[in-house]
């Protein structure tokens, strides 16, 4: 699709970027001592930080990256609201308070308390930056697509732009403002999407075509003949020969139209009709055509159709007019709403194509897990599909609680009763927020505006499809979801640089704003390495990324922290040991998976090395293992004999 | 120091709503993935297992941090001193 830029959208956006930033500087006058800088002077009110947690965790991941796998694929997006929202029942249970107790400014803070370790700080300070990078990419991935829409600039110009506000704010201010920044985002996040789902329902379902044509039903013997309706048939040439469910019509102004030969509705075998898909073209050279035309919005040019369109309401109606929260859900269960599919073809010419085809698919199949490629394998009935299943929900479970940018909250406000306060409030929230996901993404299936090639734009561009007011608030909402999220993340990062890394393991002793100084730079550096992998990974959808970070926070953190509240007999060395196992075993166990051999290296997903993707069910209890047996070894090897 | 008996009370409170959750959480993720056919069982008021157990998560994650904010006890400000972890399990 080709965004062009509306001056609305534009305006909304500059006011609150200019806000947001003027913010900071505001706020960071009063930052200038670590105290201030990392933890805020542990003075911000509990309601302010549960909501602050809020806009913290509801971050690209949640809002673009579940409303789009929602919106493409059906419920199982709602899996991972599920599975973000009970990791914080871990987060609040058991977490919060010790934590607040143990620690000062950071994760490693909490890890070491009882032991003054360097290398406990060293460990958590090296997880701390792993766990914060790896979820930095997907914010930057959904920052670029936020920019497109807005700006009309390309993906790369979005991640640059998110990176230097980003860094403009972490270096002014730190936070005293992030927590600011982030309880006006979640504030808003959570009202504007309420106010979208009350337009969903109000909306209801209307049944359409999408634009789209259909040819049929024709005798199928027909279909391989010179011409169809008038209209000249292109020769499958070397490639197209082998998708013979593809025909191609010449149209008026030299490109042609694809279908996908379907079954009839009559259900005549000797039938057909032909339903019109899309087809992304890349030359050898590097130019994009779509349909045949060049890409562009110009007279001579193409550019692919918005999608998401109902082709079925209960009882032949035509429109559900208005719905309530269940009926909404009863009435999708029994219409028909069309999904899309697509499947390569590399012709001679070395040329790409890429066409995008109708599903027409039970209402009933979109409102039950299974019909995202992660997870089809748990109906198909495969063991490892399963395992991987398994493995995902254990560590979005496990996860939240790990998170540093969430645990550094911790220390914002007063003490334990506030910690646990604030997290109530959080929870409240978020849980609110996730129920409204499932709305806000279906609702967005069936709202005609979404773009084939980025997913992750649905619930802004469900947004457009009602007004560009809203879609300018929610896009600007969206923009500065990212921003708050990799503010957090940046000053996690920044101050297991300064505070554990240089002060901790180097034993430099920095004065308060040479400490505050040296966790500044360490922000403009790991903003730019969170610039660089946005950029790289910016075809992967970011829920599926958050997943990996998950799967890495859960594996190098939790075990360490749990076992260091319930069981006496850890030892440092056992601690260290953990978060050391479990950072390198999902990582590596990540980089080997099939899926990143198949979108990030480019490589064959057969070739790849992890039997399946998601690490957490392997990595996590290794990791427990790993600290028990250290923890045992060393501890008798400590313990006077009698 | 031992901890006050508030914040035993709290900590065994704690433990125990997390222990409700991870059950309805397990029955949850163990259906989805041994017996996925079942969420799409029509249970109540026309809507599916899938859609019902889902939310059900959502709002006893919400009822259970209601419910321990409720019942926490307050604890007295001398005895919050660092006693989460028992020293005898430090091998400095």
């Amino acid at each position: 699709m080709i965004y062009e830029p509306s001056w609305i959208a534009v305006f909304v956006f500059l006011a609150f970027v200019v806000f947001t930033v003027g913010l900071s500087f505001y706020l960071g006058r009063k930052a200038t001592s670590s105290q201030g800088y990392f933890a805020a002077h542990g003075q911000i009110p509990w309601f302010v930080n549960g909501i602050a947690f809020a806009g913290d965790y509801l971050s690209a991941a949640s809002f673009l990256g579940i409303c789009g796998m929602i919106a493409a694929y059906g419920y199982d997006g709602f899996l991972y609201s599920i599975g973000y929202l009970a990791g914080w029942i871990v987060a609040l249970f058991v977490i919060a308070e010790p934590m607040k107790r143990l620690g000062r400014f950071t994760f490693a803070d909490a890890l070491d308390a009882q032991f003054n370790s360097r290398g406990i700080k060293l460990a958590a300070g090296v997880s701390t930056l792993a766990v914060s990078v790896f979820y930095l990419i997907p914010q930057m991935v959904g920052a670029g697509s936020l920019i497109q829409p807005l700006l009309g600039f390309p993906h790369w110009v979005g991640v640059v732009l998110v990176g230097i506000v980003v860094i403009t704010i972490v270096v002014t201010a730190g936070m005293v403002s992030t927590t600011w920044v982030q309880f006006l985002k979640g504030s808003l996040l959570v009202l504007f999407s309420a106010i979208l789902v009350i337009i969903v329902l109000d909306r209801g379902f209307t049944v359409s075509d999408g634009g789209l044509k259909t040819i049929g039903p024709i005798d199928r013997s027909d279909i391989r003949s010179a011409e169809i309706e008038g209209r000249t048939v292109l020769p499958p040439e070397a490639g197209w020969d082998k998708h013979p469910e593809f025909v191609r019509l010449v149209n008026s102004k030299g490109g042609f139209d694809i279908f996908r030969i379907a079954a009839s509705p009559d259900n005549d075998p000797d039938r057909a009709i032909l339903a019109q898909a899309q087809a992304m073209t890349v030359l050898s050279d590097g130019r994009k055509l779509v349909d045949g035309l060049p890409f562009g919005a110009g007279e001579a040019e193409r550019q692919l159709m918005p999608i998401g369109h109902i082709t079925k309401l209960p009882d032949g109606y035509a429109d559900s007019k208005s719905v309530g929260p269940i009926s909404f859900f009863t009435t999708l269960q029994d219409s028909e709403v069309v999904l899309w599919g697509n499947t390569v073809v590399r012709t001679d010419d070395g040329s790409t194509t890429k066409v995008f085809y109708q599903k027409p698919t039970d209402g009933s199949h979109v409102l039950r897990p299974g019909e995202h490629p992660t997870f089809a394998g748990i109906r198909s009935g495969g063991a490892k599909d399963r395992v991987n299943f398994l493995s995902l929900m254990l560590a979005l479970f496990c996860g939240t609680a790990s998170l540093p940018h969430i645990l550094i909250r911790y220390y914002t406000v007063k003490d334990a009763s506030a910690a646990r306060k604030s997290t109530i409030v959080g929870i409240t929230s978020i849980g609110f927020f996730y129920v409204l996901t499932l709305y806000l993404g279906l609702g967005a299936m069936t709202s005609g505006a979404l773009d084939l090639t980025d997913t992750n734009m649905a619930a802004p561009l469900l947004a457009r499809s009602m007004s560009q007011w809203l879609f300018a608030i929610i896009s600007a909402i969206a923009f500065t979801t990212v921003l708050g999220t990799v503010s957090g993340l940046i000053l996690a990062s920044s101050g297991a640089v300064a505070h554990d890394l240089i002060g901790g393991v180097m034993g430099i002793e920095l004065t308060e704003h040479a400490q505050v100084r040296v966790a500044k730079i360490a922000a403009v550096a790991v903003g730019a390495i969170a610039i660089l992998l946005g950029i790289a990974f910016k075809e992967m959808n970011v829920s599926y990324l958050v997943g990996w970070a998950f799967s890495v926070a859960a594996s190098a953190n939790l075990p360490a922290l749990v076992m260091l509240l319930f069981w006496k007999g850890t030892t440092k060395q056992g601690i260290i040991a953990s978060v050391i196992v479990g950072m390198v075993s999902s990582l590596g166990w990540i980089l080997l998976s099939a899926d990143t051999y198949q979108k990030v290296y480019g490589w064959d997903a057969a070739d790849a090395i992890a039997p399946f993707s998601q690490p957490g069910i392997v990595t996590i209890p290794l990791a427990f293992a790993t600290l028990v047996l250290v923890s045992l070894m060393t501890r008798s090897a400590q313990t006077p004999s009698p | 120091m031992p901890p006050s008996p508030e914040r035993r009370f709290n900590s065994r409170l704690g433990l125990i709503l997390f222990a409700v959750y991870l059950v309805l959480y397990l029955g949850f993720v163990l259906t989805n993935a041994l017996q996925p056919s079942a969420m799409e069982t029509i249970i109540v008021l026309g809507l599916n297992l899938a859609i019902v157990y889902g939310f059900a998560l959502i709002v006893a994650a919400i009822f259970l941090a209601l419910l321990y904010g409720l019942l926490c006890r307050k604890e007295i400000p001398n005895a919050t001193a660092n006693t989460d972890r028992p020293q005898e399990g430090a091998s400095e």
